[in-house]
C-alpha cells in the first residue's frame, strides 16, 4: 500500500510543484495594477487578445484576461456585472438594452474595427469573380432552387454549385443573410455549414464550383488559393480590400465591430481605461494583429471622444447592414 | 453429407466474423495512425524549450502552452483532491455499509449510473450556478476543478464499486471470523486488493478531464490570459481551450502551433496512462 500510494503521489506531487513553481513574480513597471476582465464575440476576441498583450508589456503589473463566450454571452456577462469590457460583432439588440437597464448597468459603445464579409469562390473558377446583390441573395434565400452556376446568369458555365457558410448561432450568419437575403437567419439550408472559418476555406479550394462567406480575414491569409467576389451595386463594382472596408464602398457587407464597456468599470477601475486609450491610440498596429480592418484617425477620434464624455447608450437600432464608419460619424454630429 | 455442408458454412461464418473483425481492428489503426503522422508532422518541430516557457500570444513566433498547460494541471489537481475522496468514500458506503435491499439505496445508485451519461455541458452550466454564483468563487481554478469533479465523480464511484466487488467474499469473511470490526476488514482486506483497479480507474477518470473543454469554458476559461495562474482563485486557460483557440486562426502558423499543443495534451494524457498500467501490474503481480 504505501508504495502504490508513493508511485501515485509522485506525479501529483510533481504537477503541484510545477503549478506552483511557474507562478510569475510580480515584476516592477507602471504603477497601473489591478484586473481587466473582458469576453464576447470570438470575432472581437482576438483584437481585445492583441490589446491585452500589448498593454501589459508596459504594465506589467495588470492582469488583463479574455474569454469568448460570444456576442450574447458577453452581454449576458455584462448584465450580470462580470465583465468590464465586451466586443460585439453585431449592435446590442433593444431586449439587451431592457436588461442592462433592469440590472442597472450603463454601458458605452465604441467601434474598434471594421470587417468586410467575403464572398469568395475557387481560384479556377474565372467566370463569377464579380455578382450582383440580387444575384447573391437568388442563390441564398430559403428554398433556393439554383443548383448550377448557369442558373446565377446566363453565359455561366453548367457547373455545379457547391454553397459554404457559417453555422446558424454566428454573429456573421446573422449579418450575411440580413444584408444579403434582407432578413436576419433567412437562408437556405442545403449548404455545408461550419463554425471553423478554415473549413469553409478548404471546401472552397477543393471544389471548382464552391462559393464561400467568411471574415476578410481568412481571405486576406488564404489570398493565394481563393478568389475573391466583387459586388456589382448602382455605384460601380467594388471588390473587398481594406480601403473599400474602410471607407464604405464595399456595401452592405461591411461592418463594424463594436465594444461595450461597463460605465461604473471605466470610472473606477483606472487599469481598464488605461487599457482602452492603449486600444484607441494603437488602433493600426493592434487591429492589423488580430487580421482586421483598422478605424482609421477619424473613427478613432469618435471611439476616444465617446469613451472621454462616457456617452452611454447604443448608436444603433437594432441589427443593421451596410452601416460604414462614415454613418457612425455622422450619427454623431446630429 | 449434410452433416458436412453445415459445418461449412458454420466454417465460413466463422471465418467472416474473423475477418471482419480484423479489418475493424485495420481501419481504427489507420486512422489513429493518419492522424498521428499529420500531427508529428506539423507539430514535432515546434516543440522547443521556448514553446513551453512562453504563454498565448497574438504574435505565432512568440507563442507558447506555459499558461495553459499549468492551467491544466492546477484544474486537475484539483479534481483529483475533490473527487478522489468523496467518490472512493461514496463507493465503500454503498458495497460495504449500506443495507442492502434499501428502497433508498437502489434509488442512489440508479441516480449515479445515469448521471456518468449526462453531458460535459451540464455539468459547466451547474458548475456556474453554483461554484461561480451560488458560492462566488469567480471564475477560478478552484470553480473550475470542482466542476470537474463533479464530472469524473460518477465514473469514479461506478469503478470503485466495481473494483470493491471483485474483492473475493473469502477475504472479508476471513477477516470478520478472526474479530476484526468492519472498519478493519475495509481498512486491511478490502481496499488493499481493490487498490489496483480503483487507481486505474481514478487515472482514466483524470485523463477524461484534462481533455474536457466545453464545461470550463462555460465556467469562465478564459481564451486568452497573459499570466501564469498564481493560485486556486487564478482566473486560467486550459490546453484544450488553447488548442481549439489556435486552429480557428486564421493564419497558418497557428495551425503548426495547434498541432505541437495537441502533442503535448497527447504526452499528458498517455503518460497518466502510463502510470495507471504500472500501478495495475504491480498490484495484480503483489496479490497473484
Amino acid at each position: 500500500m504505501p508504495r502504490t500510494c508513493a508511485l501515485l503521489a509522485l506525479p501529483i506531487g510533481a504537477l503541484f510543484v510545477m503549478a506552483l513553481g511557474c507562478g510569475d513574480g510580480a515584476s516592477k513597471g507602471s504603477g497601473i495594477s489591478g484586473e481587466i476582465v473582458m469576453d464576447g464575440s470570438s470575432t472581437v476576441g482576438p483584437i481585445l487578445a492583441a490589446a491585452a498583450e500589448l498593454f501589459q508589456e508596459e504594465n506589467p503589473n495588470t492582469e488583463a484576461t479574455v474569454a469568448m463566450s460570444g456576442t450574447s454571452g458577453g452581454f449576458k456577462k455584462l448584465v450580470a456585472g462580470e465583465a468590464d469590457i465586451v466586443g460585439a460583432s453585431r449592435p446590442v439588440k433593444p431586449e439587451e438594452i431592457e436588461q442592462l437597464k433592469e440590472a442597472g448597468i450603463e454601458f458605452i459603445e465604441v467601434p474598434v474595427a471594421m470587417d468586410g464579409l467575403t464572398v469568395v469562390v475557387n481560384k479556377s473558377n474565372t467566370w463569377a469573380r464579380s455578382l450582383t446583390l440580387d444575384e447573391l441573395r437568388r442563390i441564398w434565400e430559403p428554398g433556393s432552387k439554383v443548383t448550377s452556376w448557369s442558373q446565377v446568369r446566363p453565359g455561366f458555365p453548367d457547373e455545379p454549385i457547391k454553397l459554404f457558410g457559417a453555422g446558424t448561432d454566428s454573429g456573421t450568419f446573422d449579418y450575411f443573410t440580413l444584408a444579403v437575403v434582407g432578413k436576419e437567419k433567412a437562408s437556405r439550408d442545403d449548404y455545408t455549414p461550419s463554425e471553423d472559418d478554415n473549413v469553409l476555406v478548404a471546401g472552397v479550394k477543393g471544389e471548382l464550383g464552391g462559393l464561400a462567406y467568411f471574415g476578410y480575414s481568412y481571405f486576406e491569409s488564404n489570398k493565394d488559393s481563393l478568389a475573391s467576389v466583387a459586388i456589382q451595386g448602382e455605384s460601380g463594382t467594388v471588390a473587398p480590400s481594406y480601403a473599400a472596408i474602410l471607407d464604405g464602398t464595399y456595401t452592405p457587407l461591411s461592418r463594424p465591430l463594436l465594444v461595450y464597456v461597463n460605465k461604473r468599470a471605466y470610472e473606477t477601475k483606472p487599469q481598464v481605461r488605461a487599457l482602452l486609450s492603449h486600444l484607441f491610440e494603437h488602433n493600426d498596429e493592434i487591429v492589423k494583429l488580430a487580421c482586421y480592418v483598422p478605424l482609421g484617425a477619424e473613427a478613432v477620434k469618435l471611439a476616444q471622444s465617446r469613451l472621454q464624455k462616457k456617452r452611454t447608450g447604443s448608436m444603433f437600432h437594432g441589427t443593421q447592414a451596410g452601416i460604414s464608419m462614415r454613418d457612425l460619424l455622422d450619427a454623431e454630429k446630429d | 453429407m449434410r452433416l458436412d455442408s453445415v459445418s461449412g458454412a458454420r466454417r465460413f461464418k466463422g471465418a467472416l466474423f474473423h475477418v471482419l473483425c480484423l479489418a475493424s481492428v485495420i481501419v481504427a489503426c489507420l486512422f489513429l495512425f493518419a492522424l498521428l503522422g499529420i500531427l508529428v508532422k506539423d507539430g514535432v518541430q515546434g516543440l522547443d524549450v521556448k514553446f513551453f516557457t512562453r504563454s498565448g500570444s497574438s504574435f505565432a513566433s512568440r507563442a507558447g502552452v506555459k499558461s495553459a498547460l499549468v492551467g491544466s494541471l492546477w484544474v486537475v489537481c484539483i479534481t483529483i483532491l475533490a473527487s478522489v475522496p468523496v467518490g472512493v468514500a461514496t463507493a465503500i458506503f454503498l458495497e460495504e455499509l449500506a443495507p442492502k435491499k434499501n428502497r433508498w439505496i437502489s434509488l442512489i445508485q440508479t441516480n449515479i449510473n445515469n448521471l456518468a451519461g449526462v453531458p460535459s455541458i451540464v455539468y459547466g452550466l451547474l458548475g456556474l450556478a453554483v461554484f461561480v454564483r451560488m458560492f462566488d468563487l469567480g471564475r477560478s481554478i478552484l470553480a473550475g476543478g470542482l466542476t470537474m469533479a463533479l464530472l469524473v465523480l460518477p465514473l469514479i464511484i461506478v469503478v470503485t464499486q466495481e473494483a470493491i466487488k471483485a474483492v473475493p467474499p473469502s477475504l472479508r469473511e476471513g477477516a470478520l471470523a478472526l474479530g476484526a470490526t468492519r472498519w478493519q476488514t475495509i481498512r486491511s482486506q478490502v481496499l488493499p486488493s481493490a487498490r489496483g483497479n480503483i487507481v486505474t480507474g481514478v487515472i482514466l477518470a483524470v485523463s477524461r478531464a484534462i481533455g474536457e473543454t466545453a464545461p470550463l469554458i462555460v465556467v469562465g476559461a478564459v481564451s486568452y490570459i497573459g499570466r501564469v495562474p498564481s493560485g486556486v482563485m487564478s482566473k486560467f486557460t486550459v490546453l484544450p481551450i488553447q488548442i481549439f483557440d489556435w486552429t480557428l486562426h486564421p493564419k497558418e502558423d497557428f495551425k503548426r502551433l495547434a498541432a505541437s499543443a495537441i502533442l503535448v495534451l497527447l504526452a499528458l494524457l498517455l503518460s497518466l496512462n502510463g502510470i495507471a498500467l504500472l500501478i495495475r501490474s504491480r498490484s495484480i503481480r503483489r496479490t497473484a
